[in-house]
């Protein structure tokens, strides 16, 4: 454990937690929301949405609970390539299922 | 002998070894969450026009299991927090409380598989669908000697593109009932298992993961629950740091449901 | 990072624990045969679990391609001496000793998958690493020694899954090492099954040593031991452990996925209307199968360098040690690593143009397959540079040290046409894929792991293995690898096809006769060629094996720890090194090849030897 934390207070922990927990629930509402209203034609555009709502939260728990924000260069490198090859994985296959040539079955 | 750096960080790297293990160890998890969530948008895009399910799972209880494990992550943080300030009461008040949380969830979870499991699918003889939950069995209900008749809650359906989205006004208004088939009617008898279609094989598949995830942490955080005091009393930093780092895996836990919930529930 | 290295804290922390004070008397009982040889969490034994089990399988696995090729160049006719033990244990599929094709695909499945995931791998990685990596760096151990035996544990599980499977009915799995879908959940076994379960407990296996080699590199390195004063095997070590923290969990999610297309009959790789034994087969459909495809490749590339690098990293050990001169460019080789790591994870669908694939897609995998081409170029020639102008002291190591260059080379280059689309086309699922990742891997990969088995056995037992065998075995080997695999370059590009258990009779048979596509006999011919040079290539290792188990107890006596006069701190430990390996705590003073360093009494400078200030190196001195 890191020596140059600040003393901590378990209040101020709670403090933190509650706030998460608000947001946590304010977002998920709003997925919620998002999902049942009738913006946007057909399914593209909430799903947007959503899933950006989803990251805020997403964010929120790696920030804050998992104390990312405050981590060391270390993690943020191995995550750095993880979240690449992430990508690269998710991003290279969808290109390479839809880039057949016309006429030619994708599946 | 003696391995450098479990409790104390290393000056350079700024850390103590747990850590940097538990965050590689979450970095190849994110790859496997990649791998699986990459295998859900190809089948998602890769459906056939108006194939692929809407509103199939119940949306109150996925979003009681969303705030149930929002909840537990924070009493896993708390309980770390606990540690720091060494009050090791707390400590046990706050991870009682995430066990609890935890097996509430797989609970809920266990219904909901339940449901699916009860949930059948029927095409008839004469080309309709009829599609509920179970309710009984007639004692002499055989489907290959095509004996005995089946009870579902449900409705029937001319197509099965009917089945598929339960959020349309179509769906929304059908009517429900107790509907009594004759084994000698039915064509094909699935449930909702995952075999019925790629949806449920990808929802039983990530959420099944995703449930020995959590059974895997409350099993880790239970063992330091009831076994800690030891080391608690002789090393409080080191069991600080395994909280630390048992704590770690289980907010990613949390946040691969943070994107399991709309995934599946939402859209 | 160098300046701030010196000031560590005390290597060893044990005033800080009380817990760990009773540390004394613990040495007192002497550990009973398990808690030494089966439940250890001393690194040096898990390597020595991991090398004696993967040589194992490397031999089974070899038994089972002696088996193929005899099918190949005799089809039908009933395996001389084994057939009659065949027939007992496969049943129908070996009746009167024959192999059926069901059974030879099942052979190449098997061949494939224990030679990649339980015999290669497990040697170059775990068994090397574990023993090695630790010393290297100036470790007491692995940063999670539990983890590390649990690791071990997992592989044996995953060998015994593996292994059980050719005795359950219908046998192990027939649907090739790659297990393509929808092949894999429609053939009448449940060896494929077996052989998930067995992958995911080889991949957890792999995951849970990747971690522990990443932290240790990254946390343990002795006071002193900065980035660039590694040696080149430790920086090879580190990047293979990310590869396969990263690469493998994909195919984890795969082989998951396969299961439960396996077991539960779900469709995530099978397409609508899939049709089996010409029925529709009952399954919802819906799936891809070349989800499959690329989920295994995203593994199965990087897996390559997996199985490359580690070997690549011995082989520059054991050339700086034998050269007596400094690696020529020690950073161009550890920055080539680095990249070719981080490019291996973009460049998998090139196993793939044969799907179809878009143009634009295949051209980026294309350049990015064309690009690592380059560092692996830069890394051969850096180690042949290394041989320029070197007093080369000629030893078994050194032999398969330097068998492996030329052989990497042709594996490497014949792999250049195989990047490029146009050609991919015609070359794919010939011979010409086999010979070529073969040379790859037998006589790259193999040699430099023989030359590892040789390098260290001094460290490890105190005895040397008898040289004039060691020198048998590796010009036989020579010989015989390479009459193995060059004829099949030969066959694969007139267009015999792999995977055929009749050695293309058939193929060929229904050919116009004379036309342009038909097998001519000569080419039909090598396949009994091969079939003899393998079987020589057997034999050939039957020294080596006489050879490894006679000079633990009776090879000849090394004089010192350190009987290579090497200069990294593997060999400043005390022979064999004990539990927590030094003497004493190592404290780096310099980098890792101070070999022949002028005005220094020997021709090598130890990283941590105390006297004298680091001598500078001046490659004029040598010329």
């Amino acid at each position: 454990m890191s020596e140059s934390e600040k003393p901590v207070s378990l209040q101020s922990y709670i403090r933190l937690c509650a706030v998460v927990f608000l947001v946590v629930v304010c977002t998920t509402s709003a997925m919620i929301a998002t999902s049942f209203s009738h913006i946007g034609e057909g399914w593209t555009l909430k799903v947007a949405l959503i899933l950006a709502i989803a990251v805020v939260n997403a964010f929120l728990v790696a920030g804050y609970l998992m104390h990312l924000l405050s981590e060391k260069k270390l993690i943020y490198t191995v995550l750095a390539f993880t979240v690449f090859f992430f990508i690269g994985l998710m991003g290279l296959t969808l290109w390479a299922t839809n880039g057949f040539p016309p006429g030619t079955a994708s599946h | 002998m003696e391995i450098p750096y479990t409790v104390q960080n290393r000056p350079d790297t700024g850390i103590y070894n747990a850590k940097l293990g538990i965050w590689l160890f979450l970095a190849s998890e994110v790859m496997l969450f990649g791998g699986l969530f990459s295998a859900y948008i190809l089948l998602r895009v890769g459906a056939e026009p108006g194939m692929w399910p809407h509103g199939w799972l119940n949306v109150t209880l996925g979003t009681v299991n969303t705030l149930l494990l929002a909840l537990s992550a924070i009493t896993t943080l708390l309980a770390w927090a606990a540690c720091k300030v060494r009050d090791f009461t707390k400590f046990k008040i706050f991870h009682a409380c995430t066990i609890l949380l935890a097996l509430t969830f797989l609970g809920i979870k266990s219904y909901e598989y339940h449901d699916k499991l009860i949930h059948y699918e029927i095409a008839l003889a004469n080309g309709k669908f009829a599609d509920g939950h179970l309710v009984e069995k007639s004692a002499d209900f055989d489907l290959a000697k095509k004996t005995g008749t089946v009870t579902l809650h449900g409705h029937i359906v001319e197509d099965r593109k009917e089945l598929m989205d339960l959020r349309s006004p179509e769906a929304q208004a059908a009517k429900h009932d107790e509907i009594t088939i004759a084994a000698t009617d039915i064509k094909k008898m699935e449930n909702y298992g995952p075999k019925h279609n790629t949806f449920t094989a990808i929802y039983f598949t990530l959420t099944g993961l995703h449930a020995l995830h959590i059974l895997g942490g409350t099993v880790v955080i239970f063992y330091f629950w009831a076994f800690g005091g030891a080391m608690w009393k002789t090393d409080p930093e080191r069991f600080t740091n395994r909280i630390e780092v048992s704590g770690l895996f289980w907010h990613f836990v949390d946040l691969v449901w943070i994107f399991l919930f709309p995934v599946l529930y939402l859209t | 990072m160098q300046a701030t290295v010196q000031q560590f804290p005390p290597f060893r922390e044990g005033a800080a624990h009380p817990a760990h004070d009773d540390h004394g008397h613990h040495e007192h009982h002497e550990p009973n045969f398990w808690q030494k040889y089966i439940f250890s969490t001393d690194h040096k034994v898990i390597g020595i679990q991991y090398g004696f089990m993967s040589l194992c399988f490397m031999l089974f696995g070899f038994f089972l391609m002696m088996l193929m090729r005899w099918q190949i160049a005799h089809p039908g006719v009933p395996v001389p001496v084994l057939g009659p033990l065949l027939g007992k244990i496969c049943g129908p599929m070996a009746a009167g000793g024959a192999i059926s094709p069901d059974l030879y695909n099942s052979f190449g499945a098997m061949h494939g998958t224990i030679m990649v995931f339980l015999g290669v791998v497990p040697l170059a990685f775990a068994a090397f690493g574990n023993y090695v990596v630790p010393l290297m760096i100036g470790a007491p151990d692995m940063t999670f020694p539990r983890i590390n035996m649990a690791s071990f544990h997992a592989f044996f599980l995953g060998g015994v899954v593996m292994l059980v499977s050719f005795f359950i009915p219908g046998g192990a799995a027939q649907a090739g090492w790659t297990s393509y879908s929808p092949l894999a959940s429609t053939i009448p076994t449940n060896g494929q099954a077996f052989w998930l379960v067995g992958m995911v407990l080889l991949i957890t296996s792999s995951l849970l040593g990747a971690v522990n080699f990443i932290a240790t590199i990254i946390q343990l390195r002795a006071p002193g031991m900065t980035w660039m004063r590694m040696p080149f095997f430790v920086w090879a070590q580190f990047v293979t452990a990310f590869i396969l923290l990263l690469a493998f969990p994909p195919l984890e999610a795969a082989g998951v996925l396969q299961l439960m297309d396996n077991v539960a009959h779900t469709s995530f790789f099978l397409p609508t209307g899939l049709a089996v034994g010409g029925q529709l087969a009952d399954r919802s459909g819906g799936g891809s199968p070349l989800l499959w495809q690329h989920l295994f490749w995203f593994l199965g590339h990087p897996e390559v360098y997996v199985l490359i690098l580690p070997a690549m990293g011995i082989v520059a050990e054991v050339i700086a040690n034998n050269t007596r001169k400094p690696l020529w460019g020690y950073k161009s080789l550890v920055y080539s690593a680095l990249f070719v790591g981080f490019l291996s994870f973009i460049v998998w669908a090139h196993h793939m143009y044969l799907t179809g694939m878009g143009q634009k897609i295949a051209t980026f995998f294309q350049t990015t397959t064309m690009i690592i081409s380059v560092p692996s170029v830069i890394i051969l020639t850096c180690m042949f540079l290394s041989l320029w102008g070197g007093s080369i002291r000629i030893n078994t190591p050194m032999l398969f040290a330097l068998g492996f260059l030329p052989m990497f080379g042709i594996g490497g280059l014949t792999g250049l046409p195989l990047g490029l689309a146009a050609a991919d086309l015609y070359l794919h699922d010939t011979y010409y894929v086999i010979a070529h990742f073969h040379y790859v891997v037998a006589p790259g990969t193999i040699f430099a792991l023989f030359a590892g088995v040789y390098f260290w056995f001094p460290k490890i037992t105190g005895r040397k293995m008898n040289e004039f065998w060691g020198r048998v075995h590796f010009w036989c080997s020579f010989v015989f690898m390479n009459l193995v695999f060059m004829p099949m370059f030969a066959q694969g590009i007139k267009g015999m096809l792999r995977r055929m258990s009749d050695g293309a009779v058939n193929y060929s048979a229904a050919r116009v006769p004379n036309a342009i596509d038909t097998l001519p006999g000569s080419v039909m011919e090598l396949n009994t060629w091969i079939l003899w040079a393998a079987i020589a290539l057997g034999v050939a290792q039957i020294p080596f094996i006489i050879n490894l188990f006679w000079s633990i107890s009776h090879g000849e006596k090394v004089e010192n720890d350190n009987p290579w006069d090497a200069t990294t701190l593997d060999w400043q430990t005390p022979t064999p090194p004990p539990h927590g390996n030094f003497a004493h705590e190592p404290i780096v003073l310099r980098g890792p090849y101070e070999y022949s360093a002028p005005g220094h009494a020997t021709d090598f400078t130890p990283q941590d030897e105390a006297e004298g200030p680091s001598a500078p190196r001046t490659p004029t001195a040598h010329h």
